[in-house]
């Protein structure tokens, strides 16, 4: 059931990318994305396809996960190239549906699906290269760290993380649990496969109730386990693992600001 | 190490408004060094007593001394905590981080202990509990004794000099559950841990070299283990067993055959049944 998501999930690894401090592989994330949005000629759309496939040989990660990373946003994917292929008006007509006048394929029309595929595809290669190379620890670091700022204007940074890293730690064992019950549950005659989508979404609630009371005694014994531990928010409180930036991460900073810039200029 | 003197634990029961006792005036001295067994069946409040050694639960009544550290007092409560490690029965529901060692740092990094020093104490604790290999490991991908052993570990790193187990083999099949009492006879032995190992299995509470049997929130047994186990009458009064080997011999005795009344491990008995059977081809 959890077994496609690939965010989240940690590839250990030696490579470049994964040797590079997280605070600056999430904002120099960050930056991509933003121009990924800004940018629409083929031209920069070609180049930033280039870009992203060096980054992935340089992460040294298998090809596979990365496109495994894909397979759940397929639907999306689809829906908007077809959406966009057939919407979007301009230039020479390509082909007329026989029946339905109205329903044509522009050339402005084609482009515009090919690249916006391109362009969520991309979107998702570059999350999912950062979280399968750097540590679940480091990437909630390193929120942490960039979050600090913040706290000037209450943004509980070190709440944040906390919470993120425990919602990560708990994802197998909510997913094991959830797998568990809907056993009971079908050993019981619960059917959640059959009917329409108001009796499936009925058919869930045998499941989600003993998942959640679960999920809050669980809460409850981690809060006692905490406290144990002499847990108590984020003051004084040290890490084993330093971040320290390096100059990979500023060799990786200018190489990205340059390809940003001349992005943006063709 | 541990002064437990006259501890009252109480709650108001929302039907009756009554108070309802879990622990009443419960006294306990528990020696640096030492390895008590707490027993009990469901209810008996062992586990409410394990919550009051590291100031988890505040005593309603009495008071719980921990390396003379009143657990009342705010001021002491992370040291307390630190002193008196505790681990608990999930070993899933006790586990922070994702990967091991950053779970086995979680506690040092709580106190604010310097980087390389957290470094250090996450390589020697993995090393004590034998799970060095598994240091980049991911929990949710261990067995529930080796689990179970990251959560000893990560207590060892806060450098207790008590460590409390609260039933923490209840979930485990029994390889888990033989690892688990390896290690903290380990402890015990080779670091001059004290441990208090709240359980309900006899073989386990046979290890130590005190047992306490608690009933109604009152100390109704405590002596050693070979003495506790003798009164087997008595024992099973209380709703609880004796261990195995020493059921077989209790038995053996009713049946008519002369056998001690003091065994209690496999290997003991083992000898005794050898001796006997000789005996008899002679």
């Amino acid at each position: 059931m959890f077994k496609d998501i690939t965010i989240g999930q940690y590839i250990e690894g030696n490579s470049f990318i994964h040797k590079m401090d997280a605070r600056v592989k999430i904002l120099l994330s960050l930056i991509y994305i933003v121009i990924l949005f800004l940018i629409s000629t083929p031209v920069a759309y070609a180049l930033v396809f280039l870009l992203t496939a060096f980054l992935v040989w340089l992460s040294k990660l298998p090809v596979k996960y990365i496109i495994k990373g894909l397979k759940p946003m397929l639907y999306i994917l689809i829906f908007t190239s077809i959406l966009n292929l057939f919407m979007t008006g301009g230039g020479d007509v390509l082909w007329t549906c026989p029946f339905l006048p109205s329903l044509k394929i522009t050339e402005q029309g084609l482009k515009t699906a090919i690249l916006m595929v391109l362009r969520l595809s991309l979107l998702v290669v570059v999350t999912s290269l950062l979280t399968l190379t750097t540590s679940p620890l480091m990437l909630t670091d390193g929120i942490e760290k960039l979050l600090k700022p913040f706290e000037i204007i209450k943004v509980p940074a070190h709440e944040i993380a906390m919470m993120m890293t425990i919602a990560i730690r708990f994802i197998p064992t909510l997913s094991e649990e959830t797998e568990k019950i809907i056993k009971a549950q079908t050993a019981r005659g619960a059917d959640f496969e059959s009917g329409n989508i108001l009796k499936r979404a009925k058919a869930m609630i045998p499941l989600l109730v003993p998942l959640f009371i679960s999920a809050f005694r669980r809460a409850d014994d981690l809060a006692v386990a905490m406290d144990s531990r002499c847990y108590h928010g984020g003051k004084n409180r040290t890490r084993m693992k330093q971040m320290k930036m390096t100059w990979r991460d500023g060799v990786a900073a200018i190489v990205l600001v340059l390809a940003s810039v001349l992005l943006l200029a063709i | 190490m541990i002064d437990v003197e006259k501890l009252s634990f109480s709650y108001d029961d929302e039907e009756t408004q009554e108070k309802k006792y879990v622990i009443a005036e419960l006294d306990l001295h528990i020696d640096k060094g030492s390895f008590v067994a707490v027993l009990g069946h469901n209810g008996s409040g062992k586990s409410t007593f394990a919550k009051h050694l590291n100031g988890i639960l505040l005593p309603s009544g009495g008071k719980v001394y921990i390396a003379g550290m009143d657990t009342q007092d705010d001021a002491h409560t992370f040291d307390i905590r630190s002193t008196a490690g505790m681990v608990f029965q999930n070993p899933d529901n006790q586990i922070v981080a994702a990967i091991v060692e950053d779970e086995v740092a979680f506690a040092p990094e709580n106190l604010g202990v310097e980087s390389s020093e957290i470094r250090r104490r996450v390589d020697e604790c993995l090393e004590i509990v034998n799970m060095s290999e598994f240091a980049k490991s991911t929990p949710s991908r261990l067995s529930g004794g080796q689990k179970q052993r990251i959560a000893i570990a990560s207590v060892l790193a806060m450098e207790p000099q008590v460590i409390i187990l609260d039933e923490p083999t209840a979930m485990l099949d029994p390889k888990g559950r033989s690892e688990v009492m390896k290690t903290i006879k380990k402890l015990n032995q080779e670091r001059g841990m004290t441990v208090v190992l709240i359980t309900h299995y006899m073989d386990e509470a046979a290890l130590a070299d005190r047992v306490v049997v608690m009933e109604k929130g009152k100390v109704v047994i405590d002596d050693v283990p070979k003495k506790v186990f003798s009164e087997v009458e008595k024992i099973k009064a209380i709703g609880l067993d004796v261990p195995q080997v020493t059921e077989l011999l209790y038995r053996l005795r009713e049946m008519g055959f002369d056998m001690p009344d003091d065994i209690i491990t496999v290997a003991e008995c083992k000898e005794v049944l050898l001796q006997k059977l000789k005996g008899l081809k002679k």
